[in-house]
């Protein structure tokens, strides 16, 4: 790293004896990028010039984007093999007003078992004992989620904050956080005020995330941008380096519930935005697309986007998620095509 | 390996395009060429052929015909002959065997797409998203212009007889480059492919058959640069349209400075990509990705020269070498290669020449 590349991004100076701190223990390492060891991330003071610096170039991105799908594509066993790996950093998701104990039990059952026993046992995959990362419900449902979810070690997640829209008071929000926790959640999704990226006010926003990262304690915090409120890849990218600095465990795409959600150019946006981070601090936030990511093959596309930007100890269910409900039954689709060698109709792959 | 291996380590495995219809296309010519002159095959009069071979794994691919003098003659009696009744077509019948043309090289873009990575090695990926849509494309265009020619051009007559010389980078683009424009205004033209990439040219003289195009208007003459030379020098043509080196393109210059022969030149360059500090890096990156290894780099205007700020040029150069690592390079009749191989060994020798004289 120059030093002109410290004074151009103030957190620098702090940040290099964190590094030396870094490599010196790599048994806590997460992660690792181009060989060096990354940390879990704590953190750091907010340096708003690493902020407003941010540049993206939105037709250029657009454009690796398009060239990426075309560019990449995997066949055969290695289809399937990667269509499993998408499971296994799958966040199972029901986030609907008509939500029930029942479906939820349901979605449960059905991240226990993602696939047909049929189709695991043709696919020769017992012993790789896929199953999703984690069910992602509303508070109300934690409790039901953990009882049909014991005895794995599939995580709970719970969208608290006042999702989607994370317009409640702060206090309220805050205390949502500490209630899901204590409910037993291991993970929650908390929601950012998008206001304060358009105003511009990086200050409150990272106040705002360092306080539900206290309320969080142990249980991992996954950061809601709203990409597709966001409007523009810088104010993405502004966000994404606000969040970091204020303790984000994972960043967010969005809640699913914008009219747009998770789209590629977003996903560079964010993830180099993370490569950046653990650069500079030594220290790994993950990453998770969500909403409107319905089939296998778009499935494989983030997937190649994860190994090629962050590499491929990058592509787990620890720092990797996808947030998705549908998602899932066109996996299996795909993989019970890959066993038969037909295709079987939507219906006969029901979530829940 | 099974699945569960597969899951561990993530490979992206083979994605290959079937090559059975290119190779059934070679078959069905014995694997051997003439030359395409007055609207049927010939075969060379020096009685001389040389390999065309894929370069990503040596194998030769066909016979092609050694251009002489004479064939080169023949071909240009032939286009000669053929000008003054292509010429005194009206422009909206030339357009319509323009225009068929291009629905022949779309129909068989298949076949194009892998005929050309097999004999170039460029990544069916670009061939098949960026050749040979273009090439149809530039026939649909200049039917269209062919049909506006009275209008908008109303004083000009086409020259006559074209010789038209064209490089191994894009092959069947370079030749509708060529091709399309000279048709469309009226000439008649005798074009000679590289030496390295022939045979989407071949097969695209099978396409002037199948359109019915008047023999003569289309004459391809293959082989090596000494064909080039007996192109350039013959006393009959009224024009030479040449892409390709620098060097060839001076000694080209050079021989037809005397001669009432027309020229148009398109040649090398060197060209820089200049980058400021307030660029976005990563998207900097991508641009110098497709800038210098779109084509292995085999592009005249590649972006083969980079100037960068002082303040930011650590942080670029480390950003670019992390994107090359996730480059791929492999057979280019897989779908996910970034990067095949380099044309021929001897431009291979040249780049590992100049790379070592960097390093030194």
């Amino acid at each position: 790293m120059s030093a002109d590349y410290d004074q151009s991004r103030g957190v620098a100076h702090d940040l290099i004896r964190r590094d030396t701190i870094n490599s010196e223990t790599p048994e806590h390492a997460i992660t690792e990028l181009a060989g060096r060891p990354l940390l879990p991330n704590t953190g750091i003071p907010l340096d708003l010039d690493y902020v407003t610096n941010v540049r993206v170039n939105t037709s250029a991105v657009e454009r690796r984007a398009q060239t990426h799908v075309a560019r990449r594509t995997v066949k055969k066993d290695w289809q399937a093999a990667w269509l499993l790996r998408a499971i296994t950093c799958m966040d199972l998701t029901t986030l609907s007003g008509d939500d029930t104990d029942d479906r939820v039990r349901r979605l449960c059952a059905k991240g226990r078992q993602p696939i047909r026993q049929d189709l695991v046992e043709k696919l020769g995959i017992a012993e790789l004992d896929i199953k999703v990362a984690a069910i992602c419900v509303y508070h109300t449902f934690i409790e039901t989620a953990l009882h049909a979810l014991e005895g794995t070690r599939i995580h709970v997640a719970a969208v608290s904050t006042g999702f989607p829209a994370g317009l409640s008071p702060l206090a309220e929000r805050v205390a949502e956080i500490r209630r899901s926790v204590e409910a037993g959640a291991h993970e929650i999704d908390v929601v950012i005020t998008r206001a304060h990226v358009f105003g511009g006010r990086w200050q409150a926003l990272y106040d705002e995330i360092a306080a539900f990262k206290q309320a969080c304690g142990s249980a991992h915090m996954k950061v809601i941008l709203g990409t597709g409120d966001l409007l523009t890849l810088r104010n993405v990218a502004r966000a994404s380096r606000v969040a970091m600095m204020a303790g984000a465990d994972f960043i967010k795409t969005s809640t699913g519930k914008e009219s747009t959600n998770a789209t590629l150019p977003v996903g560079f946006v964010m993830t180099r935005a993370i490569r950046e981070y653990a650069q500079l601090t030594g220290m790994a936030v993950g990453f998770k697309p969500a909403g409107g990511i319905r089939t296998a093959k778009q499935s494989l596309d983030w997937l190649s986007m994860m190994k090629e930007e962050l590499g491929l100890s990058w592509v787990r269910g620890e720092l990797f998620r996808f947030g998705a409900s549908g998602l899932l039954g066109d996996i299996e689709r795909q993989l019970e095509h890959h066993v038969t060698g037909r295709y079987s109709a939507e219906h006969r792959h029901p979530m829940a | 390996m099974s699945i569960a291996e597969k899951f561990a380590t993530m490979e992206y495995g083979p994605a290959p395009e079937d090559p059975k219809e290119a190779t059934a296309w070679l078959d069905r010519h014995v694997r051997r060429f003439g030359h395409f002159i007055n609207g049927a095959w010939q075969k060379p009069s020096a009685d001389g052929y040389f390999d065309s071979v894929d370069p990503s794994n040596g194998e030769k691919l066909a016979s092609v015909a050694q251009g002489s003098t004479a064939d080169v003659d023949a071909a240009v009696k032939a286009a000669r002959a053929a000008s003054p009744k292509w010429q005194a077509l009206t422009p909206h019948i030339r357009a319509r065997y323009l225009y068929a043309i291009a629905r022949q090289v779309q129909k068989h873009s298949r076949l194009f797409a892998v005929l050309e990575t097999m004999d170039n090695g460029k990544p069916i990926r670009e061939s098949r998203d960026i050749d040979i849509p273009l090439v149809t494309r530039h026939f649909y265009h200049h039917a269209g212009w062919a049909q506006l020619l009275e209008q908008e051009f109303p004083e000009y007559v086409a020259c006559g007889v074209v010789g038209q010389i064209i490089p191994w980078n894009f092959p069947l683009l370079m030749l509708a480059w060529k091709i399309a424009p000279a048709l469309a205004t009226g000439n008649t033209v005798v074009l000679k492919p590289a030496e390295f990439t022939p045979l989407t040219a071949l097969l695209f003289a099978e396409i002037c058959q199948e359109v019915a195009l008047p023999a003569g208007v289309v004459n391809i003459v293959t082989g090596d640069g000494t064909t080039g030379e007996a192109l350039v020098k013959h006393p009959d043509l009224d024009k030479i349209a040449f892409t390709g080196s620098t060097e060839v393109g001076r000694a080209i210059r050079a021989a037809t400075a005397p001669s009432h022969k027309r020229l148009s030149l398109e040649l090398g360059g060197k060209s820089p990509f200049i980058v400021f500090e307030d660029a976005d890096l990563d998207g900097t990156v991508e641009g110098l990705v497709d800038g210098i290894w779109f084509n292995q780099g085999q592009v005249c205007c590649a972006g083969s020269r980079l100037l960068v700020q002082e303040s930011v040029a650590d942080v670029l150069i480390a950003k670019v070498r992390d994107r090359m690592s996730s480059l791929r390079i492999g057979p280019p009749l897989d779908k996910a290669i970034d990067i095949g191989p380099i044309i021929a060994g001897v431009q291979l020798d040249r780049i590992r020449r100049l790379v070592d004289q960097g390093v030194a």
